[in-house]
């Protein structure tokens, strides 16, 4: 089985207000968070879209889905953790007590602050978990990034035709990276920025997929700027 | 949902622009097989008058198309069905004028946008479901079908009942559609093509007879006939067909053209003739011609010869590799797989 797992666990104080987390702001009348979670309801591959996030916030996340997006019996809302990778662990644990979890389920989580996210994405993400095993989505980066040890001065430029910009989604064999985040030490834990680490610091390969620019993610004031704009300027044709 | 479509900016420019569409109250479909119609591509290469092409672009093209329903709140469709997109929206009824030529109604790829987009939403009405056997690439062009199907069904009730002989003139897409629905219909008249090309004449195997419109016999006469010429071939083709049709017959006029079309009027009176265009196509011509498929399978068969391209759209830039194949085609139909 193939389950959404849609991050909504932000709240929102890079976005320079502390009361409404990021994936409630609204574009065109309209939540982040709802727009995103339309695209995976569409998606026949979903057994279930599982949406986690602050446990405060649940019952306005039910409502506005209920409201945006209609009545859904894909759509599961559940508490997600203190971190991104425990709360990627929590949709695990729902699905174990409540599907079962086999080699072959397969977990997609995605920002529920990326909106723009494609079919393409999400079904070339699909494709690439259940054959490799696990999957990021990723843009060619276009910026040369530098390295700094000390925050002071550069100690590497890395070659750009290496690097690349992670976006979301990540899509794994939802056992295999539950067994591996529970074999981690807390060290190891400590340094993880994202749930592909969970892998790729034990060896394990991950596959690219290709991202596009516009699958933006809305974190600063400026994203949402951009967001609006985007599709006000279309929506107003 | 922010949709993804995919907007013809200007001649040969494409960008990717972005739509709300609301899952709710709508049936999704997702695009499966798209097909390029010539209407497509004289917005591609720019032969539409200026004026028009600034009132219309930016503008998702492609009318033309099938795809899979994901969603539909009513149950009139389940999650799964192959669906045949109908881009005809009424905005009004009336009871004597068609949908088709309601000067109010919208349709996809030229006054709304067109099917080329991550998703479609569609009324229910605006939605026929196809048979499980079909060819996914002929069905892409089922609209096409339909616009063929449209004109037989008004030939039945303007067309006096001496049937006997008709006479279909050009030797594309459109003529080999219409005369096969022609055929199918009135199994026992006589099918007469007119074209240019001995090649494409040798492809209308189920017609009665084909000529070469340079070597049309002295005494040849038809009841009736369907001009499927258009451009710049209209007015040859109409001077011919007033030249071997009988007195008090029909003229389907079905070819496009961007120029006015000179017509000697002085034969038409003479002759006592009746000329009348026929244009696009309603729900009720898409749900009757997926009738005629599970009636006559044969078809599909005969269809399946105009697909002469089909193109394999994994990333933008595949859209437009499409329509520059389709702009080197001589014949037949440019079928895009959607995979965006």
């Amino acid at each position: 089985m193939v389950f959404a797992v849609i991050l909504a666990g932000g709240v929102g104080t890079r976005m320079g207000s502390n009361d409404m987390p990021k994936q409630f702001l609204e574009i065109k009348n309209k939540p982040i968070i709802s727009y995103t979670v339309d695209k995976f309801i569409l998606d026949p591959e979903f057994e279930k879209v599982i949406v986690l996030t602050p446990k405060n916030w649940i019952d306005h996340t039910k409502q506005i889905l209920k409201k945006y997006s209609g009545e859904s019996e894909k759509i599961v809302v559940i508490e997600g953790g203190l971190t991104r990778n425990e709360t990627i662990m929590n949709s695990i644990e729902y699905i174990k007590s409540n599907y079962g979890l086999d080699d072959d389920t397969i977990i997609v989580t995605h920002d529920s602050v990326r909106p723009f996210v494609t079919h393409r994405i999400i079904e070339e993400n699909i494709k690439a978990a259940k054959k490799f095993g696990a999957c990021d989505t990723v843009i060619c980066a276009t910026d040369t990034i530098v390295e700094s040890e000390d925050e002071n001065y550069i100690s590497a430029i890395p070659n750009r035709k290496k690097m690349y910009q992670g976006q979301t989604p990540q899509s794994f064999k939802a056992k295999n990276l539950y067994e591996t985040y529970n074999s981690l030490t807390d060290e190891e834990k400590e340094i993880l920025t994202d749930a592909a680490k969970i892998l790729t610091i034990k060896g394990q390969k991950v596959k690219l997929i290709k991202g596009e620019t516009y699958n933006i993610k809305i974190t600063y004031p400026y994203d949402l700027r951009i967001a609006r704009s985007l599709l006000e300027e279309t929506f107003d044709d | 949902m922010i949709n993804t479509v995919y907007r013809l900016i200007a001649p040969r420019r494409f960008e990717i622009a972005f739509s709300d569409i609301d899952i709710k109250d709508k049936v999704i479909v997702r695009p499966s097989h798209l097909s390029i119609c010539n209407a497509d591509m004289r917005y591609f290469l720019g032969t539409r008058d200026a004026k028009v092409l600034k009132e219309k672009l930016p503008l998702a093209l492609i009318h033309e198309g099938i795809g899979t329903v994901v969603k539909d709140d009513s149950n009139t469709f389940q999650a799964g069905d192959t669906v045949v997109m109908v881009p005809n929206i009424p905005c009004e009824s009336d009871d004597y004028i068609a949908e088709n030529y309601l000067r109010s109604s919208k349709f996809c790829g030229s006054s709304a946008d067109g099917f080329l987009s991550e998703y479609v939403a569609l009324n229910k009405d605006r939605v026929v479901k196809l048979p499980d056997f079909i060819d996914k690439n002929v069905a892409a062009f089922t609209e096409m079908v339909s616009v063929g199907y449209h004109a037989v069904e008004r030939f039945k009730t303007i067309a006096h009942n001496r049937k006997t002989t008709i006479g279909v003139w050009g030797d594309g897409n459109l003529a080999l559609i219409t005369a096969l629905i022609l055929k199918k219909t009135f199994s026992d008249i006589k099918i007469y093509i007119f074209g240019i090309n001995s090649d494409k004449l040798s492809d209308f195997s189920f017609a009665d007879e084909t000529f070469l419109t340079t070597q049309i016999p002295k005494n040849l006469e038809v009841d009736h006939a369907f001009e499927c010429v258009g451009g710049n071939g209209s007015s040859i083709a109409i001077e011919q067909i007033i030249k071997y049709i009988r007195p008090e017959g029909t003229i389907a006029l079905m070819g496009v053209s961007e120029y006015a079309v000179p017509v000697n009027t002085r034969m038409i009176l003479e002759k006592g003739l009746r000329l009348y265009g026929t244009s696009r196509s309603g729900k009720k011509d898409f749900e009757n011609t997926v009738e005629l498929y599970k009636a006559y399978p044969d078809m599909i068969s005969y269809l399946s010869r105009l697909v002469s391209n089909v193109v394999e759209i994994n990333n933008f830039s595949d859209i437009k590799k499409a329509f520059d194949t389709d702009a080197k085609k001589s014949y037949g139909k440019t079928i895009m797989h959607w995979n965006l």
